[in-house]
């Protein structure tokens, strides 16, 4: 009747889960109750829960990463005090069992419940605001992407309540991940987590891709499409064209776990390194679907903040677009040392060489953007210039690692971990933060403490230096990765400093709490009137902050690249037109919420947990419930809610004078 | 009638890129390819796991001995022609002609449905005879190309029936019409993958 | 007072193109009858050379690859309408970059696993011969 599923799945023998999920279950149940009370479900579901408003669900996807970066750092804080710990004689405090449970979830969560929702939720909030239109091609089809992401999320910490999670690394090898080594559910968790998610993901790419080819406002050709625009697109192209790699080798290692199949297991035949090959194959595109749209926001930000438009504007497309290409050609460096022949790692290391090129191309244009500027000091620009610094670092190490002799020694060891986290720190996650701190006045109306943010990027910059340049060393000195622990006790004094890193990180996420604390508490005196609040250069800035639900209240009629600078610079010549008569408006048709989205999840959460588990008949449940609530949105006629032009023009007459649109009717 | 095509031009000067958002027909359409186009390299990774697995018989049975072309070429021609009929419910849907409509569509489910039960069949054989796909890593690839494709197959049967059913209830609405020019979108795209997996599958063994 | 949609336009007649909508260029049901008709002489030129003598036994793959690739353009233009006109440019792209990654999976792979395969022989004899 519950399948696998016995009391025995709740870890009450091991105290630091145990405590844990006790803690998390309560505070889960505190703020369900509390918001319940005061009676904000009905609000929560309306305009956030069924929103199918790109804005919203922008929003939500960063909410998402910001909760689920505080339990993928939690383990790295575990996992760098227990090596801090265990030199020589001395065992640290995880167990090796718990060990490996913590960096498997650790990447996992990092990449796929981190990175991702983050990178997808700026690209939700600003694409369509760039673009000059009201929403994403597909609305209801957003809403489901994140709640299906959600319902990846959820069963992913499941599994710190309810079983174990995998012990294979975040990307579940076989044969370890194969019945035979982790007959347990953990890897089951894992595999349809990221099943539903990639579903997901998928839907986003779809999504995006055709929005920013099919609905531009009118005159915005592609040269003259933001250039976040342009690298959300490759970013989208990639999800399009590598998420159904991951999903069809997943698939197969469910059908190996499942229903006996032989595709990677020992026996029978299987290949177990044709798994790896095809998970690399994905694997490296996806490290380019997160740092894509975050060179797009650098390129955004340098140039606001410069006051010059940004330097190579076409060198920039073409660049991204090769870095799109290329991204598909390198995937063999993930696994130099399984045995390829000299002549195949030499291609794949000088392929892997050849994308750095137009990496590099990208950094000299973000300097010549500076260089001659008038450059304002702000957060989102500290993170860009702390990125275009350890970015280069990672990129160089990449090239070393790029060298096929050179990874033989270094595959797989602490110089591996520090290159990935040096690129993907330095690159997505400050990216991500520069994104936030510049949209976050767009997307709240009022903007976030200058103070605080110079802090957590203080803290963010000298915690990783002193978390992962110790790391280079030890990888040289022959230290492997995911060590429990370690017998030379030279390595511990570098592994202190690296906890003291982490120390530092930990006080910069501390920095950005409190900046969210401190900017909402005075958030009265921190307003964006104007909707413009940095001297903008694109299209969003000519909207009110918060925008309202139709974006714009009519489409902008764009005429160069940097469509609002132009616009500004028009009507610094010209008075801007009073608003305020309401014959100037038309109505507008917005798409209607829908629950289609977290009704699916829902359906999706008790499937994923119900085929873990082999719970049968609550797997079919589930099935059916999706296939339900997908024909009942099939049969929803009523899709459209209309704006009337009154309140359009309402909302247009509130907005202060002074304000610059530069809209046409 | 055709929807989302040459009509009077915008301007004629101004590019397509320039004209502003396009269509919802045009969105649509172009996202349903986008899907397409993923579904299609799903399918790659499968036929990149069968082309390597596909000599891994575990000293069990291979293609040559278990595959049988006139059988093929059988289920090879239902899809084949389902297609053909497809794209005549096309033109009918296009008419706005319903009879025509159910009566293709009627047509296309029944050589659909064809393909699947000798498909099946064909499945039931090999196992019986003790070449399941938990025989050998061959047969899982196997299982899991022809078996994935099946499956495509069988859910577009099912979302025919469902379009059936929203033209019934719903009539001709832009937005049923969009979702049948997706349908016929789909059916074709699983002759094209299908054509992949004779070819390769069922053909590429060879008589030594 | 027209209706503006969420496209923020009045109904647009583009000159861009959904796929697998008719072109004005194909004439009905005459287009998918000469697609069966392709389609059907290609399928059955596939079998034939899949068992025949006639063709040296090297190069049916090669003729075989060919016709499936002939089949897969049959339907491309017949049943999907897909052509390299303006209307179509990003149809055919995204097409483009999906064939490009279709290739690349399958032969990369096929390439890589057949590499590894031979420079990691499962015999003692073979592997002393690899060290000389």
């Amino acid at each position: 009747m519950m399948g696998k599923l016995t009391w025995d799945a709740i870890p009450f023998d091991q105290p630091i889960p145990f405590v844990v999920s006790i803690v998390v279950v309560l505070g889960v149940v505190a703020i369900l109750a509390f918001t319940f009370f005061k009676g904000w479900w009905p609000y929560l579901w309306r305009e956030w829960i069924t929103s199918v408003d790109h804005k919203r669900i922008g929003i939500m996807y960063a909410l998402l990463a910001f909760v689920m970066l505080l339990r993928g750092f939690s383990d790295a804080i575990m996992m760098r005090s227990q090596q801090a710990l265990a030199a020589g004689d001395a065992q640290g405090y995880l167990p090796p069992d718990h060990y490996n449970q913590i960096f498997s979830a650790h990447g996992t969560i990092m990449i796929f419940f981190v990175a991702m929702p983050f990178v997808i939720g700026l690209m939700n909030f600003v694409v369509p605001l760039q673009l000059g239109v009201r929403d994403v091609a597909f609305p209801v089809l957003n809403s489901v992407s994140f709640w299906l992401t959600c319902s990846g999320a959820l069963l992913i910490n499941l599994s710190l309540f309810i079983g174990v999670f995998a012990r294979t690394g975040w990307l579940v090898y076989p044969p370890l991940s194969e019945l035979a080594f982790s007959p347990d559910v953990g890897v089951d968790y894992y595999l349809w987590a990221l099943q539903i998610s990639g579903a997901g993901t998928l839907m986003t790419g779809i999504n995006f891709t055709t929005t920013i080819l099919k609905l531009r406002a009118p005159g915005m050709g592609y040269g003259r499409m933001p250039i976040f625009c342009w690298t959300a697109l490759s970013s989208n192209l990639l999800i399009v064209a590598a998420f159904p790699i991951l999903t069809a080798t997943l698939a197969m290692l469910l059908l190996d776990r499942y229903l006996g199949f032989h595709f990677f297991t020992n026996d029978g035949g299987g290949n177990a390194m044709m798994y790896i090959n095809l998970i690399w194959a994905w694997g490296h595109p996806e490290v380019y679907i997160l740092v894509l749209p975050a060179f797009g926001i650098y390129s955004e930000v340098i140039a606001t903040f410069s006051g010059k438009p940004l330097f190579g504007y076409r060198s920039m497309i073409v660049a991204t677009l090769g870095i799109c290409v290329l991204s598909f050609m390198v995937w063999l460096h993930h696994f130099f040392t399984m045995g390829a022949g000299a002549d195949v790692n030499a291609f794949f290391g000088v392929m892997t060489m050849v994308i750095a090129v137009p990496t590099g191309v990208k950094v000299f244009n973000w300097l010549f953007t500076l260089y001659g500027g008038r450059v304002r000091f702000t957060t989102p620009l500290l993170w860009s210039l702390g990125f275009i610094c350890t970015f280069v670092i990672g990129g160089m190490t990449g090239v070393l690692l790029a060298i096929p002799p050179a990874d033989f020694v270094l595959h797989n060891s602490l110089f591996l971990v520090a290159h990935f986290h040096n690129v993907i720190i330095g690159g997505v996650l400050f990216g991500a933060f520069a994104g936030y701190t510049y949209w976050f006045p767009k997307a709240f109306g009022f903007t976030l403490d200058e103070r605080w943010g110079k802090a957590a990027f203080w803290c963010w910059l000298i915690g990783f230096y002193l978390a992962f340049m110790p790391l280079y060393v030890l990888g040289l000195m022959g230290a492997t990765r995911r060590m429990q622990h370690y017998s030379d006790v030279g390595w511990q004094p570098l592994m202190l400093v690296a906890m003291v890193g982490a120390l530092f990180i930990l006080a910069g996420i501390g920095c950005l709490a409190l900046q969210l604390w401190v900017s909402i508490r005075g958030r009265a005196f921190r307003r964006d009137l104007t909707g413009d609040p940095w001297n903008g250069r694109t299209l969003e800035w000519s909207t009110a902050s918060p925008p309202p639900p139709w974006n714009f209240a009519a489409l902008p009629q764009v005429e160069g690249t940097d469509a609002y600078w132009g616009m500004k610079l028009i009507a610094r010549q010209e008075r801007a037109r009073a608003a305020g008569e309401p014959s100037r408006w038309q109505a507008i048709h917005m798409p209607k919420n829908s629950a289609v989205g977290v009704v699916m999840a829902f359906f999706t959460t008790f499937g994923g947990f119900a085929l873990i588990w082999h719970i049968w008949w609550l797997a079919i449940v589930g099935a059916i419930g999706v296939i339900i609530t997908a024909l009942t949105q099939a049969w929803r006629v009523e899709t459209e809610v209309e704006i009337p032009a009154e309140q359009i023009a309402a909302f247009e007459r509130s907005r202060p004078q002074g304000a610059i649109r530069g809209e046409i009717a | 009638m055709s929807l989302g095509t040459l009509a009077t031009p915008y301007e004629d000067d101004v590019p397509i890129s320039e004209r502003g958002p396009a269509s919802i027909d045009v969105t649509a359409g172009f996202g349903f390819w986008l899907f397409l186009l993923s579904d299609v390299v799903l399918f790659s990774a499968l036929f990149a796991a069968y082309a390597v697995l596909a000599n891994r018989t575990a000293g069990g049975p291979d293609g040559l001995h278990l595959f049988n072309r006139p059988y093929v070429l059988l289920e090879t021609a239902c899809l084949l022609f389902s297609s053909f009929t497809c794209g005549l419910m096309a033109l009918a849907f296009g008419r706005r002609s319903a009879p025509a409509t159910y009566l293709w569509a009627a047509v296309t489910f029944v050589l659909g449905a064809c393909f699947l039960g000798l498909e099946l069949s064909e499945f039931t054989r090999m196992i019986g005879e003790g070449a399941g796909p938990t025989r050998s890593a061959f047969l899982s690839a196997f299982f899991t190309l022809v078996g994935t494709h099946g499956l495509h197959v069988t859910t577009g049967l099912a979302w025919l029936v469902a379009m059936m059913a929203q033209v019934a209830t719903l009539g001709f609405r832009p937005v049923v019409i969009r979702r049948l020019l997706c349908y016929s979108l789909f059916w074709h795209a699983l002759d094209i993958v299908w054509i992949g997996v004779f070819t390769i599958v069922y053909l590429g063994p060879s008589h030594v | 007072m027209s209706e503006q949609s969420m496209s923020g336009r009045t109904e647009t007649r583009a000159h861009d193109a959904a796929p697998g909508v008719e072109r004005p260029t194909h004439h009905g049901a005459l287009g998918y009858l000469t697609g069966l008709g392709f389609a059907i002489v290609l399928t059955l030129a596939s079998f034939w050379a899949a068992g025949t003598e006639s063709v040296w036994g090297p190069g049916v793959p090669v003729l075989l690859a060919a016709l499936a690739i002939a089949q897969m353009g049959v339907h491309v233009v017949f049943f999907f309408h897909i052509s390299s006109g303006p209307g179509d440019t990003n149809n055919f792209l995204a097409l483009a970059f999906g064939v490009f990654v279709v290739g690349l999976v399958v032969f990369g792979s096929m390439l890589i696993m057949a590499n590894l395969d031979a420079n990691m022989p499962m015999s003692m004899e073979h592997l002393m011969e690899m060290q000389r």
